[in-house]
């Protein structure tokens, strides 16, 4: 009844075009969110050993710097330094080896033996989660991590034009390498066996143990400097490190910071959008604000008539209320379905680009979002109708 | 709610005025529950104004108007909202009908939000006024002798301490005028409410305890 007489004056067209306006408003912040949520993943989630929260810091080797000696390594005080950035969560240092190692490998009669070289870092560093990745002295086996490249430069460089048959990283593992230790005047012939391949870490890596074990053994027995440091950061993309390396005249490996860049660029594009988004939201809600100022507007006196024979303003302005929380729920529920369909469009063309990378949390992002503005929506409007009715009582009082 | 009270109460607009010779304005008025009274007044001399600041929608007034002792200028929202719907009824002068909706429409309106009358009762009312006819007719399709019967049902439609009456006869010939006056001393009776008439000229037939002249 009270519907009844209330609902007249309401413009169909400001409604409409309020449903509209806030409806492709909603659907541009939803989708910005969703599309940053769905492809952010991709950039930070790392697929190496380095994840992305991990960054390798070493000193730029400059021709003047190599002329004069300047060493390329940190000084305790450089690592203090940089473990005390805001940024830092904590910093490791890669171990060199202070002995000679060459390792030989033999394939059917053909024999290669090559000087090499051994680096660790500390276990925490390592992402590659393998049971063999433990070193005991007794049974004389150091398990290895080599860069990736080192076997697709042995596949398709030189096992291609030497005729040579090409090896999967399962027989690679499965292959015994000799390892040959010098240093400190003795000799250790060990066997060595690749556990693991890393996309990013350019270096051949051994086991903390198993370095602190040779060094102690081979080694000169001095504490060197490490030449490289990796960093495990909280956030990649923090402008600060960026900063800090420059400042320091530091490198960074790898492409971790291009990817940093990646996701600035995606932040500032969403951010645009969504701004954009927000904006049209913010209009379009003013808009409804007006509509619901002017309907009230009109039914003042019926409004005023409704409180004298008993109605309290808070029942009055229960069904304008409801017809705007209808609305958003309406405006809600047409955003999240036109964000399905979109995402379903891009997704079969992200998920054929980057198979691992998709983020598994599904249209949460849209739907939390979502919520939230409707939910500050609805209670902005509650409230402004609710103020604009209980102006009116008063202004009531005033009259005449 | 027993009594109302009003102490040296004038309307704002009279402030000004040389000299108020009246029994109601700048004086100490009792209305007691279960009595009825009849505010006989010239136009222009602020009869709708007393029953606007009783029923709390206006307050340009001096003076203190007190319900059981309270004063009335300190009611909030709500004290208001639930005196309108359970101790004040009011039959105003400009009836305040819905015109877009029908008779019956307006009284349920009321009578939802109180849930006082049964259906049977109003339907009693409407016939014994002579407008049962019209009952799902539009108000705004109505004469206003017609419109000021359906408001006068909405008016019992709820319980109330004492009600107040601005001019319901002005456009009602004697019959009816005299069969709303029936059911409004039974009303009255059961209820052992308060009544409280007002009137420029034209006499509601009751037996009035006290007759004052505005």
């Amino acid at each position: 009844m009270i519907w009844k007489l209330l609902k007249q004056h309401i413009s169909m067209s400001q409604l409409v075009g309020f449903f509209f306006a806030n409806l492709c408003g909603m659907t541009i912040v939803l989708v910005g969110i969703q599309f940053y949520c769905d492809i952010l993943p991709v950039f930070t989630q790392g697929d190496s050993f380095i994840k992305k929260d991990y960054l390798i810091i070493s000193k730029k080797v400059s021709t003047l710097g190599s002329f004069i000696g300047r060493t390329s390594t940190f000084s305790q005080r450089d690592i203090d330094e940089i473990s005390e950035q805001p940024f830092c969560k904590s910093v490791g240092c890669f171990i060199p080896a202070q002995f000679n190692v060459s390792a030989g490998l033999g394939i059917q009669n053909m024999r290669m033996s090559t000087d090499m070289f051994f680096e660790s870092v500390p276990n925490k560093y390592v992402d590659v989660q393998s049971d063999k990745w433990t070193f005991e002295a007794e049974t004389g086996v150091i398990p290895i991590i080599v860069p990736r490249n080192y076997l697709n430069l042995y596949n398709f460089g030189f096992a291609q034009s030497r005729k040579l048959p090409q090896l999967s990283e399962g027989v690679m593992g499965m292959i015994n390498l000799d390892i040959r230790l010098t240093g400190n005047g003795q000799v250790k012939q060990m066997k060595g066996n690749i556990v693991g391949f890393s996309n990013r870490l350019n270096t051949i890596l051994v086991p903390e143990s198993f370095m602190n074990w040779a060094n102690a053994a081979l080694g000169s027995g001095k504490q060197s400097e490490p030449s490289r440091l990796i960093v495990e950061v909280a956030n990649p993309t923090d402008d600060s490190i960026v900063k800090f390396v420059q400042e320091k005249g530091y490198e960074t490996e790898g492409d971790q910071l291009d990817a940093g860049k990646t996701v600035w660029f995606l932040k500032i594009i969403v951010g645009v959008v969504l701004s954009v988004g927000l904006l049209i939201c913010i209009l379009s809600i003013y808009i409804l604000v007006l509509s619901i100022y002017l309907l009230l507007q009109k039914n003042t006196t019926k409004l005023e008539n409704l409180m004298l024979i008993g109605y309290s303003p808070s029942r009055i302005a229960r069904p304008y209320q409801g017809l705007t929380i209808a609305l958003n729920a309406l405006i809600f529920c047409g955003g999240i379905g036109i964000v399905c369909a979109v995402r379903a469009a891009y997704m079969e063309v992200v998920e054929n680009l980057f198979p691992q990378g998709i983020g598994s949390q599904g249209i949460l992002p849209a739907l939390l979002i979502g919520g939230v503005l409707f939910i500050a929506v609805c209670l902005l409007n509650i409230v402004i109708i609710r103020r604009k009715i209980n102006f009116i009582w008063w202004e009531r009082m005033k009259k005449r | 709610m027993n009594t109302i009270e009003l102490q040296q109460t004038l309307p704002e607009v009279f402030a000004g005025r040389d000299g108020i010779n009246s029994d109601v304005w700048h004086r100490q008025v009792n209305f007691q529950r279960g009595k009825s009274y009849l505010i006989e007044a010239t136009s222009g001399t602020g009869k709708s104004s007393l029953c606007s600041y009783i029923y709390g929608y206006r307050n340009d007034y001096q003076g203190i108007i007190c319900f059981d002792g309270n004063n009335i200028r300190n009611f909030s929202v709500e004290q208001w909202v639930d005196l309108r719907k359970t101790s004040l009824s009011m039959l105003f002068q400009e009836l305040r009908l819905f015109p877009e909706l029908t008779a019956w429409e307006n009284v349920q309106l009321k009578n939802t939000l109180t849930k006082y009358a049964k259906r049977k009762q109003i339907e009693e009312w409407f016939s014994r006024l002579g407008i049962d006819d019209k009952m799902q007719q539009k108000i705004g399709k109505m004469s206003f002798g017609q419109q000021q019967r359906v408001a006068f049902i909405r008016a019992l439609c709820q319980p109330f301490d004492f009600i107040f009456l601005d001019e319901p006869v002005s456009h009602l010939d004697d019959g009816n005028a005299r069969a709303m006056a029936n059911i409004l001393q039974e009303e009255m009776r059961n209820r052992e409410a308060g009544i409280v008439v007002t009137s420029i000229g034209k006499h509601f037939d009751l037996p009035y305890d006290n007759v004052l002249s505005l």
